[in-house]
């Protein structure tokens, strides 16, 4: 049995406002040839200058991915002739990439990152039935370049891996992401070999994977591709192909070049750069601490995909919800509790700032949890909390705020507002689902809304289905 | 013509004390070109209408009261590879042949900015590469004082342009020597800025790590004025840095009591004789003005040739690669594929002093050459820098013969393996990044000038300058006398 063995190769365009060594805007879709300059066009005697935001947004995403940041780094010229490369050099990272040694967990398994380096673009060729023009709109905008190691096995753990990725990069604010403008691109190195070997095979290098279905539909075609060349007893060559979507077949392109084709050396106008730890610590705050563990152990305690998103947005936020979840029972009921009630009071010009003592807030969060107050209750608690601090619990025992849970309580309350509810319960009986909420409402109406409306909806339920 | 025999410094000071007029000034630079330059060839592009219409408004700027910047009404001329806009800037080459940049380089507004007035591009060997002149693919240049005599290269016409006083004073470019070497040709000044100290922007790239922007001149003086307005950060050259001097003309001042001057030895090796002799009468000057003069040693000294090869010819291979046909330059036609006008454009395009050096520095850029060539070339520069390090903390100053002779005859400067050797004297200062001055020290038999030079600690032009402004006093300049 054959097994894949993949390793992707991710470009990232990142979302600064000016290119990468000269100040021309950095944004897709405009007019062909009108957001260049000397440097990004390759004039002579033009000379590179590094935009320092995007070393900044280089260790942003270096450090979301939990990677080790380099103290020193220099840029390096990746040389080659091409004509959408107008110094027919790329400035890159060869040496000494700004990121290395980061991973992604996909379910438990580690993928590991090898490296992230800083590099610019190349401009887009445009053919047509009779020639090709050249737009140098998108040489210069900055780039990541993420390499992994070969340790993904399927197609399916490939667009994982991608999408998570993805997922990282859009809350570190690091990229737009979007494969459909470009500024999101991967290719994907695969081998193939018998599974429980450990060398690697000759690797295909597949590109213009447009999408993520483009990605699985790629794999899934070029292993079996290897494999069927393997039991008929060819060799395989290393080499580039493309994926073509109509037939969702991968194409020969070109023999695979060896770094050594590109002649590396060290950029000579661009100075050595250092990277300070408070330059780490900067993006870390700027990130507030948003590496993908913090995703993971969020999602780990069950919240949403958008609660997830709406908290790891904001440092502020993100901060504060920290602090609660060492206090609270049930940090999802803390998150609910936090983003649908408290967080617009506390967000004051784009900014989040809640003065509510940890200890308070989760007090009042546990004890709803505990079904010791309601809904209601809690939400009240809260506000008047944001005015000045003060023991919920003890408050809630004083003012008498405490829900009636107590089935034995509440029992007779239920049988005599069930037996006064005749019309309603045929109602509900006949499907109308909403006619519960009046029995309910009247032993609310009978204990001053200090029911657990909850465990009044399941007495009362249990009572109509006996009642048949 | 007398006006024409001014320094830089007196005829500013002419023009703002309306003796002289910008317009007579460019007037007589524009004459004199007329009437020496179809056997000098300083030239590639004159540009007449535009310096009289700037020497006019800087006219009517004096005579309504404003006279400002230190170069006002001055007439100069660039080097054909320093960038100019609107006007061709062909690196004397086919490649650029009807090449109109859009921009212009930092050095250039620099100098408008403070009244200087553009008359023309000057010739030099190809992509600045070469000790001759004679790779230009336009025409030859001739030195002034014997016109049967190279002007040296690759600023040869920034030189000649100086010295027959075409120019009062000119820029141009050193990489392996090529401001200095000219200089002394030419019985000019020539000046190489430390490394970082004059912006590059705008400077056709030859080897980045080595290229410096220079000043020809003719006298110390002049030097200091025009590296006043050039020098200084620029946000557009990453390598540029800000140091905070005093003006570099005002720190002349002729006194060069106790400074410690070191010759190394191994620069007095393949001299000729006369410029031996020449050297060692100002080394005698040095020492009655007041300097402590010790012999001394650069024992890398013969591995700064081989190191300066290998990396300018892989830098240049890389910085020339842009010039393939597709957006600008020389584009060869009826080419059926990409690859094809690749080939097309490049191979007849480029000169052949051009191509070898591509050549070789694609090679010692490839796979294992790389560690081999290369890297280790760049080590043994390292190595180099730290010596002159250690140097520097005996010496203030390194003084050495300019080149190993004066100027050889046109066509008769035989195989590239002599050119390149030539150059010891002068690729150091390149390598380490170390400011160097060559001024006229004296003249051999034929009347050709001969040039010393005076190298410095980084960023310490004044010193450089200040050790050359007491020597100058002390020679006797000739002019050609040609002109």
């Amino acid at each position: 049995m054959y097994e894949a063995v993949i390793g992707l190769e991710i470009h990232a365009e990142l979302k600064t406002n000016t290119k990468i060594y000269c100040s021309c805007k950095n944004s897709f879709g405009a007019e062909p040839n009108t957001q260049v300059c000397p440097v990004c066009m390759g004039l002579p005697g033009s000379l590179p200058v590094l935009n320092k935001k995007v070393i900044d947004l280089a260790i942003k995403a270096g450090l979301s991915l939990s990677c080790d940041i380099a103290k020193e780094s220099t840029q390096d010229r990746k040389n080659y002739f091409y004509p959408d490369l107008p110094k027919a050099y790329q400035i890159s990272q060869s040496d000494t990439p700004l990121c290395s040694k980061g991973y992604i967990k996909i379910n438990d398994k580690k993928i590991n990152i090898e490296r992230i380096h800083i590099e610019e673009d190349a401009g887009k060729l445009i053919h047509s039935e009779n020639s090709t023009t050249i737009d140098f709109n998108r040489c210069g905008v900055p780039l990541i370049e993420i390499v992994t190691k070969p340790d993904i096995r399927s197609a399916k753990e490939a667009v994982a891996f991608l999408e998570a990725l993805k997922e990282i990069l859009e809350y570190s604010d690091v990229s737009d992401c979007k494969m459909q403008e470009g500024s999101l691109r991967c290719d994907v190195n695969l081998s193939v070999r018998p599974v429980g070997e450990s060398t690697l095979g000759t690797r295909a290098e597949l590109k213009n994977l447009n999408s993520f279905t483009f990605m699985k539909n790629a794999v899934e075609y070029e292993f079996k591709r290897q494999v069927d060349a393997i039991l008929s007893g060819d060799t395989l060559v290393a080499q580039t192909r493309r994926y073509n979507e109509s037939d969702k077949k991968t194409y020969f392109m070109r023999q695979k070049e060896t770094p050594a084709h590109y002649r590396f050396f060290t950029e000579p106008d661009i100075p050595a750069f250092s990277v300070t730890p408070s330059d780490i610590e900067k993006q870390k705050a700027l990130l507030g601490a948003r590496p993908a563990k913090l995703l993971e152990k969020y999602k780990s305690l069950g919240l949403s995909k958008d609660e997830c998103a709406t908290i790891l947005d904001d440092p502020d936020l993100c901060d504060y919800f920290e602090r609660l979840i060492p206090f609270t029972k049930n940090p999802r009921s803390a998150s609910s509790f936090l983003l649908g009630h408290v967080a617009k009071k506390c967000t004051i010009d784009g900014v989040f700032r809640c003065d509510i003592k940890a200890q308070s807030f989760a007090c009042v969060v546990n004890m709803f949890d505990d079904r010791k107050i309601s809904s209601t209750t809690a939400k009240n608690l809260l506000s008047r909390l944001l005015e000045k601090d003060f023991d919920p619990e003890k408050a809630a025992n004083e003012e008498g705020l405490f829900q009636i849970s107590d089935e034995r309580v509440l029992y007779p309350l239920v049988k005599e507002a069930f037996e006064s509810s005749f019309d309603a319960v045929m109602k509900y009986k006949n499907g109308k689902v909403n006619a519960l909420q009046s029995i309910v409402g009247k032993v609310m109406g009978k204990t001053s809304g200090k029911a657990d409306p909850e465990a009044v909806t399941r007495i009362l339920l249990l009572m109509i289905e006996k009642d048949q | 013509m007398e006006l024409l025999n001014l320094t830089v410094h007196e005829l500013r000071d002419m023009i703002k004390s309306k003796q002289v007029s910008s317009t007579e000034a460019t007037n007589a630079c524009l004459f004199q070109i007329e009437k020496l330059d179809k056997k000098i060839g300083s030239f590639i592009t004159v540009n007449s209408y535009e310096a009289l219409k700037t020497a006019k408004a800087c006219d009517e700027k004096l005579s309504n009261g404003i006279c400002s910047g230190s170069l006002f009404g001055v007439p100069y001329a660039l080097k054909d590879n320093i960038l100019t806009k609107n006007i061709k800037t062909t690196c004397a080459s086919k490649m650029l042949e009807n090449f109109v940049p859009p921009y212009s380089a930092t050095v250039e507004t620099k100098i408008k900015e403070q009244g200087g007035i553009l008359l023309g591009k000057l010739n030099m060997d190809e992509f600045a590469m070469g000790s001759t002149n004679e790779n230009s693919y336009f025409k030859v240049t001739r030195n002034p004082y014997d016109l049967s005599k190279i002007p040296g290269g690759s600023s040869g016409g920034s030189a000649s342009a100086v010295a027959s006083d075409e120019a009062f004073f000119s820029l141009g470019s050193d990489t392996g020597g090529s401001v200095r070497q000219p200089a002394s040709f030419c019985g000019c000044v020539g000046l190489k800025p430390t490394y970082g100290r004059v912006s590059r922007y705008g400077l056709v790239a030859f080897a980045s790590s080595l290229d410096h922007i220079g000043s020809i001149t003719k006298d110390v003086r002049d030097s200091a004025i025009v590296l006043d307005v050039i020098s200084g950060k620029d946000d557009k050259d990453a390598t540029t840095y800000n140091k905070s001097d005093t003006s570099f003309e005002s720190a002349l001042t002729g006194d060069i009591r106790g400074i410690k001057i070191g010759v190394p030895k191994e620069y007095l090796d393949g001299i000729n004789k006369e410029v031996l002799s020449s050297i060692f009468s100002s080394v005698e000057n040095l020492k009655y003005l007041g300097a402590n003069v010790y012999e001394t040693n650069l024992n890398l000294y013969k591995y700064a040739l081989p190191a300066y090869y290998l990396i300018s010819s892989g830098e240049a291979s890389s910085n020339l690669a842009r010039f393939d046909g597709i957006k600008y330059g020389f584009s060869a036609e009826n080419c059926e594929n990409i690859n094809d006008l690749y080939e097309e454009s490049r191979s007849l395009g480029f000169g052949n002093e051009v191509k070898r050096r591509i050549l070789l520095g694609t090679y010692v850029l490839s796979s294992e050459n790389y560690s081999a060539h290369f890297k280790k070339a760049q080590q043994v520069r390292r190595l180099i820098i730290e010596e002159f390090n250690e140097l520097f903390k005996k010496y203030d100053v390194l003084v050495t013969p300019a080149y190993p002779t004066t100027a050889s005859k046109i066509g008769q400067s035989a195989t590239s393996i002599e050119m390149y050797i030539g150059g010891n004297c002068l690729v150091c200062a390149n390598l380490a990044g170390l400011p160097a001055v060559v001024i006229p020290c004296g003249y051999n038999k034929k009347g050709l000038p001969i040039g010393i030079q005076i190298i410095g600690k980084h960023f310490d032009e004044a010193t450089i300058l200040n050790v050359a402004y007491a020597l100058e006093k002390t020679i006797i300049k000739q002019k050609p006398s040609f002109i």
